[in-house]
């Protein structure tokens, strides 16, 4: 839940391995303003990815200038409504997650895995080569980091290294949330709204500037050179009130036999009440930071001298998407809200070892007829109790 | 190898989804080498007989004699694909279906007498066995490359059933109702146009048709939500696809 402060000036690696005591910073830094970071990792040849202001959202996008970082935002987020207001706050990270998480980029919704080309013995296959340069994602919410640790994981047992392999290459700074919106509910996950992974770096808005948090040898060396003021114990103490404000000020909470809950709801007539109310449009699934659903297509050209095969994003929502010989398995919305329900909150936990929702709100958010996860998930709980 | 005998039919309709294949700057040459184009009027007054091994059809069917033409297309035709909106929903010109078309014709021309037709646009789909159908207003010249690619590669085109919302999210374009408020039919209507109007911040009008299951009467409730009256939501299923059985449903339902 906490900014990780601590281990005797010594740092837990992601491996869990302590730190060599020389990379690592004392406890709790004081940075003024935000652009100054995001300007020395520029400087230092770091791809910068930020959430920037797009179309009315917040997207993870390349920073070119720090100039770029939006300030003063707020979101105000509802069931199927999402709108980013302009205050003059002059706080940097007031507005939470957006439409678009980090999946984008860690598993991007259309890959080249291959590229096949006919020649005079037969035919050539070459693996698709990917670019991924040193990256820091910038400005990773708490429960986005899980959902990263938890797509990791899905990508790690399926034997996919591509997620991994531009993970490695990617440092991170976080940031503990201080405001929360009405879609949140990661306290109930366990998942926010306060780090509690190690994480390179972590940063929590006070009013005198951003605590740093150095969490990792690598989050130290992206820190090495800046300018950065010793945080008072005042300060720590006020990022860790401001976080618990946080948890506390969300309206959402996940029923936490959920899990179980499901396992015996499969007959329930709820699912077709929820299907009237369905668009079946997979919004749900693909603003969703932990779903990792996949579709397989070949591409060749006009000649069939070329072909190409692709992945792209696929969702449980889709007729086509559990389509077997004969026709799909799951013919009805009913049935694939209840795929795709049930295998969030509570097989996941039997295939991966956790929850496959971290509380992030977007599904809820980004429904475009506004179907509330945890309503829903209340309902299954109530009609039981 | 030979190469296939491409036609190409119209019937009720604006030449758009013709001139979509036309379009196709970047790939008419290597069209030209592996297709053989033995009827299209609109791009070439050299026709040869049939058979032909690939027919597109534009246009829905609106009188006597489109019944008779399609079913002798049909007969010279190995593969038959109707392209765009009118050919598989009956077009804009559907609108009539639910309409008088006495009071109809004599709003429009002087002497509606001379008139001889269907009281109905219907799509090909009705009067003969269909092989494939291409949507949209007009369809995607990348959607039609595919299909050609495919036919000629023997593996079956990508044509994907999901709605236009996969395509946005795809794309990384921003929800134009959620975080904007503006009525999108993306959520019923089927992908493939290349995410057009969402892109540049409208909402989706529903060229390409409804998708499979399409679930009109949840959206007509948040439309609703949105401040839309019902004229304005009947206004927005009854278009290009007006005809198309998702739709028209559910612009009688709110009219």
């Amino acid at each position: 839940m906490w900014p990780r402060l601590g281990e005797g000036g010594r740092r837990r690696e992601r491996d869990g391995s302590l730190s060599p005591l020389e990379d690592v910073m004392a406890d709790g830094y004081i940075l003024r303003d935000p652009r100054a970071l995001v300007g020395a990792l520029l400087e230092a040849g770091w791809r910068v990815i930020a959430p920037l202001e797009r179309d009315g959202s917040l997207t993870p996008e390349v920073v070119s200038a720090p100039d770029e970082l939006p300030c003063g935002l707020v979101d105000m987020q509802a069931p199927g409504a999402y709108r980013l207001q302009q205050q003059d706050s002059g706080r940097w990270f007031d507005a939470v997650v957006g439409a678009q998480g980090w999946k984008r980029w860690l598993h991007p919704a259309e890959r080249r895995l291959w590229t096949a080309r006919r020649d005079a013995d037969g035919f050539s296959i070459a693996p698709a080569a990917e670019v991924w340069p040193p990256t820091v994602f910038f400005g990773v919410r708490p429960c986005d980091l899980a959902a990263i640790a938890r797509q990791a994981e899905v990508f790690r047992q399926a034997g996919d290294p591509a997620y991994g392999e531009r993970l490695a290459a990617t440092r991170i700074v976080a940031v503990n949330c201080t405001r929360v919106a009405e879609t949140c509910f990661c306290a109930s996950m366990g998942t926010g709204p306060g780090v509690s992974a190690v994480v390179d770096v972590a940063l929590t808005e006070l009013e005198q500037g951003l605590l740093v948090d150095c969490g990792t040898a690598n989050g130290a060396a992206l820190l090495r050179g800046m300018d950065l003021a010793t945080a008072a114990p005042a300060d720590i103490a006020a990022a860790r009130a401001a976080v618990e404000a946080a948890a506390r000020d969300q309206i959402r909470a996940m029923p936490p036999d959920i899990a179980d809950r499901l396992q015996r709801a499969s007959e329930s007539p709820r699912w077709q009440e929820i299907a009237a109310r369905c668009l079946h449009c997979a919004n749900c699934t693909l603003v969703c930071p932990t779903c990792f659903c996949t579709d397989v297509t070949d591409r060749s050209d006009l000649a069939g001298d070329h072909a190409e095969r692709w992945q792209r994003w696929d969702s449980c929502f889709s007729p086509e998407f559990s389509y077997l010989h004969g026709g799909a398995v799951r013919r009805s919305v009913a049935a694939r809200y209840r795929q795709w329900i049930t295998h969030k909150l509570s097989t996941w936990h039997d295939q991966f070892g956790t929850s496959g929702c971290t509380g992030c709100g977007r599904c809820i958010t980004w429904c475009p007829v506004g179907i509330d996860l945890v309503a829903e998930a209340r309902a299954f709980a109530e009609e039981e109790a | 190898m030979e190469r296939p005998r491409i036609a190409i039919w119209k019937f009720a309709s604006c030449d758009g989804c013709q001139l979509a294949l036309l379009d196709c700057e970047d790939d008419l040459l290597a069209l030209a080498g592996v297709i053989r184009i033995a009827h299209f009027p609109e791009a070439s007054s050299r026709t040869e007989e049939g058979p032909y091994d690939i027919s597109f059809v534009e246009g829905s069917i609106t009188t006597e004699e489109d019944v008779r033409r399609i079913q002798e297309i049909r007969a010279a035709s190995a593969v038959l694909v109707a392209i765009g909106a009118c050919a598989t929903a009956g077009g804009i010109q559907a609108l009539r279906n639910t309409m008088d078309l006495g009071d109809l014709s004599a709003a429009v021309y002087p002497e509606p007498g001379w008139l001889d037709v269907l009281a109905t646009s219907t799509p090909i789909a009705d009067h003969v066995t269909v092989d494939a159908e291409l949507r949209g207003c007009p369809v995607s010249k990348v959607q039609l490359v595919e299909f050609i690619a495919a036919t000629l590669a023997g593996r079956t085109p990508d044509l994907p059933d999901v709605s236009q919302c996969v395509e946005c999210k795809r794309a990384g374009s921003i929800c134009v109702m959620v975080a904007a408020g503006i009525p999108c039919l993306g959520p019923v209507t089927r992908a493939g146009c290349g995410n057009l109007c969402p892109r540049i911040g409208r909402g989706c009008y529903g060229c390409f048709g409804p998708v499979t299951g399409a679930n009109c009467a949840a959206l007509t409730a948040q439309l609703r939500g949105l401040g839309l009256d019902e004229a304005a939501i009947g206004a927005l299923y009854r278009s290009f696809n007006a005809g198309a059985a998702a739709f028209a449903t559910e612009a009688k339902a709110d009219v």
